[in-house]
């Protein structure tokens, strides 16, 4: 019996060093070092830097807007699409071709950009036919958001298409069948019985931006500056490590506060108005 | 005759190839209790979505007091539907369930809202289960919450799809009763769609008999019960010893090799037909009273009858329904009365087999 149960853990192990050596070790690492100084003496220097200086608050607060803006363009095209995906007749083989880029490189997908939006680029060639061109397309806040956008929108299409296909035809028929309209149907059924995938779209698309930084350098030309670029710059620039940790650790803190405020509260969910 | 509220004039539904209905003619009048009984894949759920507005006829038109519908979308008909599996919106608890519909139309005060929905839910007895969640129902419950949120909108003529399938057999009776009760308290059209017999007989006013995208007999629970129009039917509703035989003549047929009076007329003599004797019809005597004689081969104990399995000498099977036991391996007499043997014409229409029955029917009576 116990040795069975040996047996048992053994199948925890790969997932245990995984978790262990990939997730806790990092996380205690970044809280750790955000602790000290630049000669490695321990300090709350940091993190007083942190709130005391309005630079970072202001990179924290333009961060958020830049992932809520690219979390509310994505929403809005990509509820729409899986929406409209969900009911085409083919709709497995489109559905994998709107996952289809997330299988190429990020970088390889901002270099194609960066070819696409320059001054020699395909838009300004079209804009030109107007006598419009040259126009400043790259390295500005509308194409980073573009960008940014057009690559977090298959992670925002998926788990909305997921929640789309649980809801059961049934209760759209009752809905008509009780009298509503097909916008109060969609208002009152289909969007209240979608959002856990909304939810969980939201989740995945607003929290990576948060810490977008190659697409900032690449497209946004440095003029975007997130949470991610000033870690970036931390460790790799100034090599302050303990304070590219706090921002690090600014950042988990935010992430959780995200899950929070996104996650299920399904306890009382049937009485929520 | 009152003007019927739905009319279907040839229905027909094809899906690509395969032809779901094939033709369907049914009139449904105000304050009736009516019932599409037939086998898994006959079409009857098709006939509800059709009159529900939830698919197209592919030809024929549906009509509601004479207007024809069929372009006029789901939530602008005047009819209502329970689902098989309830429907019931997760997200919203009961009361706001049974609200639903009257909250869409924009129109009713809050408080006038209140009442009709406490009203709706005092109509199914779930008085009191307002706040509760749809998980937090049992599937009786559920059903019950179903029917109140169709009824709440006073709907000329309710839908039933199998409704009662999900549930127990104790629940289900009880649910028979009450289905019965609540069309005769409201005094709207009922159509339940099942595949049980036993549950269209005890029920329904007039029961509409389906198979293969065609209603093969419509009528009464009685008369579909007494005077099946084919093997099917017979068949299919109740248990039943059917057996071919010939007709020799008006009141008179002929099978398992005797000649016997019977209630039937109308046929061509020698006509080949089919003969059905009801199971509770035969009456186990001695061998020297039957007018057949048949050996007792198994029993089965049913609680409030026997059901006996006796063989003839020919090896024709008689499945015989009795309140006493009887003793496998016996011998004995099986008696019934000339109009306990109904007697069924090959490939008979219904509109022919009610002709039919009307002539010689009013035969009899100029004959007393």
């Amino acid at each position: 019996m116990s040795r069975r149960q040996y047996a048992n853990w053994g199948y925890y192990i790969p997932y245990g060093l995984w978790i262990g050596l990939f997730v806790i070790a990092p996380v205690g690492l970044i809280i750790y070092q955000s602790f000290l100084n630049l000669n490695h003496h321990f300090t709350l220097a940091n993190y007083e830097t942190y709130f005391k200086s309005g630079t970072y608050l202001m990179m924290t607060v333009n961060s958020l807007w830049w992932a809520f803006l690219i979390t509310v363009f994505t929403l809005l095209i990509s509820y729409p699409a899986a929406y409209y995906i969900h009911q085409l007749k083919h709709r497995q083989l489109w559905l994998l071709l709107t996952i289809l880029p997330t299988w190429i490189n990020l970088l390889l997908k901002a270099y194609a950009f960066i070819g696409i939006f320059s001054q020699s680029g395909v838009v300004n060639q079209f804009l030109g036919l107007f006598g419009i061109a040259p126009q400043q397309i790259l390295f500005t806040n509308f194409s980073f958001v573009f960008v940014a956008t057009y690559i977090q929108i298959p992670f925002m299409i998926l788990p909305i298409y997921n929640s789309i296909d649980d809801v059961s035809d049934s209760y759209i028929n009752a809905s008509r069948d009780l009298g509503a309209t097909s916008w109060q149907t969609f208002s009152k059924v289909i969007w209240p019985l979608t959002l856990p995938g909304v939810k969980a779209g939201v989740q995945s698309v607003f929290i990576p931006s948060l810490s977008l930084f190659m697409l900032t350098r690449l497209i946004g030309g440095n003029k975007v500056i997130t949470l991610g670029t000033a870690i970036e710059e931390h460790f790799l620039t100034t090599m302050n490590w303990g304070m590219g940790s706090t921002i690090g650790v600014v950042l988990i803190i935010a992430m959780v506060i995200i899950m929070m405020l996104t996650g299920d509260r399904q306890a009382d969910g049937g009485r929520v108005r | 005759m009152t003007e019927p509220i739905i009319r279907l004039k040839n229905i027909h539904k094809r899906y690509g190839d395969t032809e779901v209905l094939k033709g369907i003619n049914i009139e449904l009048e105000e304050g009736k209790f009516y019932t599409l009984l037939g086998p898994s894949g006959c079409g009857k759920t098709t006939i509800l979505r059709i009159i529900a507005g939830f698919t197209d006829a592919t030809e024929g038109d549906v009509l509601f007091d004479g207007q024809r519908i069929n372009d006029l979308p789901a939530n602008k008909r005047k009819v209502n539907t329970v689902f098989q599996d309830y429907a019931l919106f997760p997200h919203m608890n009961v009361n706001e369930n049974v609200a639903f519909g009257l909250r869409m139309q924009n129109q009713l005060s809050k408080a006038e809202i209140k009442t009709r929905v406490q009203d709706a839910l005092a109509s199914v007895q779930l008085q009191g289960y307002g706040e509760r969640a749809i998980s937090e129902l049992s599937g009786g419950q559920q059903q019950r919450v179903a029917i109140a949120r169709a009824i709440v909108l006073k709907p000329r003529m309710l839908l039933l799809d199998e409704p009662l399938s999900a549930l127990d057999a104790k629940l289900r009776r009880d649910m028979q009763y009450e289905l019965r009760d609540l069309q005769q308290s409201l005094g709207i059209t009922f159509l339940f769609v099942t595949h049980d017999q036993e549950e269209a007989l005890a029920m329904s006013d007039d029961i509409f008999v389906m198979n293969t995208g065609l209603v093969l007999q419509s009528g009464t629970p009685v008369d579909i019960y007494d005077e099946p129009i084919n093997h099917f039917v017979a068949d299919f509703i109740g248990e039943s010893n059917i057996l071919s035989g010939t007709m020799i003549k008006d009141y008179e047929v002929e099978f398992v090799g005797k000649q016997f009076e019977c209630a039937d007329a109308g046929m061509k003599p020698n006509e080949p037909v089919e003969v059905v004797l009801r199971p509770e019809d035969l009456d186990i005597t001695t061998p020297e009273q039957g007018k057949l004689t048949v050996t007792i081969d198994s029993q089965l104990f049913r609680g409030d009858y026997h059901e006996i399995v006796a063989y003839d000498e020919d090896q024709n099977e008689w499945l015989i329904h009795s309140t006493n036991p009887a003793v496998a391996g016996q011998k004995v007499g099986l008696t019934f009365e000339p109009y306990d043997i109904h007697v069924m014409r090959l490939h008979e229409s219904e509109e022919e087999f009610d002709a039919r029955l009307e002539k010689y029917e009013d035969g009899e009576e100029a004959h007393t």
